[in-house]
């Protein structure tokens, strides 16, 4: 497959590449009877007009945003921006702001919670019904794709959903522990539960997506080994410390780096279920931004935040990277 | 080779192998089978009991509805009839946006996915890089630059304005699901048409559109989906209600009206239709949309 692709991409360009190399070289080439061949023909000015559309697109809504959330963080940005048109610079005013706020820590401690809990939750339950769906059974297509749909609906529907089950008073979560005899958990409401419930509900909505790819890593070990190993004696959990984990971990990092770069920037589900209260106890980087700059007006601040952010995605997105280059390599 | 091009040549293909046997086509053990079958119906049942509960408690009677029983033995249409009442028109909102994004996603993500697949270019792993990286860029990065640069050019409550916001959910997606089908296509018969004298946009739009079909789909739903979805530029980029996208309305629901659970999770349930509908008319395109989504 990967030959294939390689041999492709390579074929459509031999005469552009050759023609590029050509004009490159510069006078001294005789242009070999093909004098309208260089740069700037019709047809290479129409292949690149394929991509300007799409080049411009993320110039102005990735990369104009990213520079803009730069220049912001550095200046005082805020509802009197809006009629004044005036934005002074302040220096790194904001990041002083952002560091020395009470809110800073908390929520650079709930974030790496948030992230973390989720992720290992995500994971853990992802990886444990990848490898039941392994199996052969009737159905398992159809119960497989079912699956997906916790991912597929609205995040902010999922936040509706499971305010109601996790009411205090009256959901059915707290009915269902009820009939054990348990009191009731004031899920949302306390702030030493509210993270936990946060995360639980997380956990859920990243199940389907964990289970794919664990799914599609599991399906490309061949089955040859497991028949080797049984021969061995390697059945069962020493089957699956043996084979199935060394040649899954690339595909495992893919998906716990992804799910960092995801988990991080969550804003949807924490908003709709606690608006990152009570008393704060859910306030992530990513919540903080948001307020600063859509709550308080303080754009520059909030850019500060979102600044934070991008540091960190950048970091995740770096080792996401070469782990993907190892997993070609191995 | 670089980074940017093994990156995507790792993800699977963007389509089901045909060739592939279906799990349950070997005999095995049937008393098994139905065990595991057994297993696998109740775990997708915790796994979607969720969303039981939602169209359950909407169908309860109105009033504080959190006391539902298991079952809505007298299903009252209360909350539906409130909910479109209040958020109908948000629900048009969000259907326009959503196939606005569709239209716009496609049309610019196509030709660079073809661009990327098939032309030589000699930047192109940096722009698969770039594209790569743009989905890990924070949507509330985004926001936050758009909020003011949509002020000034008059954006704000506009449904251009969402489409454009929106898009940044599906196009570096759809670039890249797309692509990773185009790379397949056989340049020999676009050259075939080439030298028949077709134009190379025409030879795009008459060979690769309707080839790429099947990938077409997976794109442009996602691209619904991901609109539909949206919540962070509907809360941001719009100050007030003349548009208003229904993940903002039900958002205001939670604030305002908790005390009436069924239109609030009637209005859930009508959010949820299309996800669902999706998921059971077009599951192979979803299913290779969500693989393909390991870059999502």
């Amino acid at each position: 497959m990967k030959s294939t692709t390689k041999h492709q991409e390579t074929a459509p360009a031999v005469s552009a590449g050759a023609a590029g190399t050509a004009a490159e070289k510069g006078w001294g080439e005789p242009a070999g009877g093909e004098p309208r061949r260089g740069r700037f023909t019709r047809e290479n000015v129409a292949k690149v007009l394929f991509i300007v559309p799409a080049a411009l697109y993320l110039a102005l809504f990735f990369g104009y945003p990213v520079v803009k959330n730069i220049t912001m963080s550095l200046q005082a940005y805020t509802t009197k921006t809006f009629f004044t048109g005036e934005a002074p610079w302040v220096g790194f005013d904001n990041y002083a702001t952002m560091f020395g706020s009470q809110l800073f820590g908390p929520a650079l401690l709930n974030t790496g919670l948030f992230t973390i809990g989720s992720i290992a939750g995500q994971f853990v339950i992802g990886l444990a019904l990848a490898s039941f769906f392994k199996r052969r059974f009737p159905l398992n297509n159809f119960l497989r794709s079912m699956l997906l749909l916790p991912w597929l609906l609205p995040l902010i529907v999922a936040s509706a959903t499971w305010r109601s089950i996790l009411d205090q008073d009256s959901g059915i979560l707290n009915r269902f522990i009820g009939a054990f005899g348990l009191e009731p958990v004031p899920w949302l409401t306390s702030p030493s539960v509210a993270l936990i419930a946060v995360i639980l509900v997380n956990i859920w909505v990243g199940i389907p997506f964990n289970v794919t790819i664990l799914y599609g890593g599991l399906q490309d070990i061949p089955e040859e080994l497991y028949e080797a190993g049984a021969l061995d004696g390697a059945t069962g959990w020493a089957a699956f410390r043996y084979i199935t984990w060394p040649n899954l971990r690339p595909v495992v990092s893919v998906v716990l780096v992804l799910g960092m770069v995801y988990t991080i920037k969550v804003l949807d589900i924490i908003l709709g279920l606690t608006n990152g209260g009570p008393a704060n106890a859910t306030q992530t980087l990513s919540i903080r931004s948001y307020q600063e700059s859509f709550v308080n007006f303080e754009f520059g601040v909030g850019a500060a935040f979102s600044n934070i952010l991008i540091v960190i995605s950048l970091l995740f997105a770096i080792i996401y990277l070469r782990a993907n280059r190892r997993a070609v390599d191995e | 080779m670089t980074s940017a091009s093994a990156v995507l040549k790792t993800r699977p293909s963007a389509h089901p192998r045909p060739g592939r046997p279906r799990p349950w086509a070997r005999p095995t053990g049937s008393g098994r089978g139905a065990i595991n079958t057994t297993l696998g119906v109740i775990f997708l049942g915790i796994m979607l009991f969720p969303i039981y509960w939602m169209i359950n408690a909407s169908l309860q009677p109105s009033g504080n509805t959190l006391n539902a029983d298991f079952f809505p033995w007298n299903p009252s249409f209360a909350g539906y009839e409130k909910a479109i009442a209040d958020q109908g028109g948000n629900l048009v909102t969000s259907l326009i946006v959503s196939l606005g994004t569709v239209l716009f996603s496609l049309v610019i993500a196509a030709p660079a996915a073809y661009a990327l697949a098939q032309f030589r270019f000699r930047w192109i792993n940096i722009a698969l890089l770039a594209i790569l990286i743009s989905q890990m860029i924070p949507g509330i990065v985004i926001a936050n630059a758009l909020y003011a640069a949509y002020n000034d050019v008059g954006l704000l409550n506009s449904i251009p304005g969402l489409i454009l916001a929106d898009a940044t959910h599906a196009i570096p997606f759809a670039i890249l699901i797309l692509r990773a089908f185009m790379i397949g296509i056989p340049p020999s018969i676009v050259e075939a048409a080439r030298v028949d004298g077709a134009g190379l946009v025409r030879a795009f739009m008459s060979i690769v559109v309707p080839i790429s079909r099947n990938s077409l789909i997976t794109a442009g739903l996602f691209a619904f989906l991901f609109s539909w979805s949206d919540f962070l530029f509907a809360l941001t980029l719009t100050t007030t209600d003349e548009v208003r996208p229904v993940t903002l309305g039900i958002y205001q629901y939670l604030g305002t009206q908790v005390s009436n659970w069924s239109a609030v999770m009637a209005t859930a349930v009508l959010s949820s239709v299309p996800a669902i509908v999706l998921l059971l008319i077009a599951q192979k395109y979803i299913a290779a949309g969500a693989i393909g989504g390991a870059v999502k």
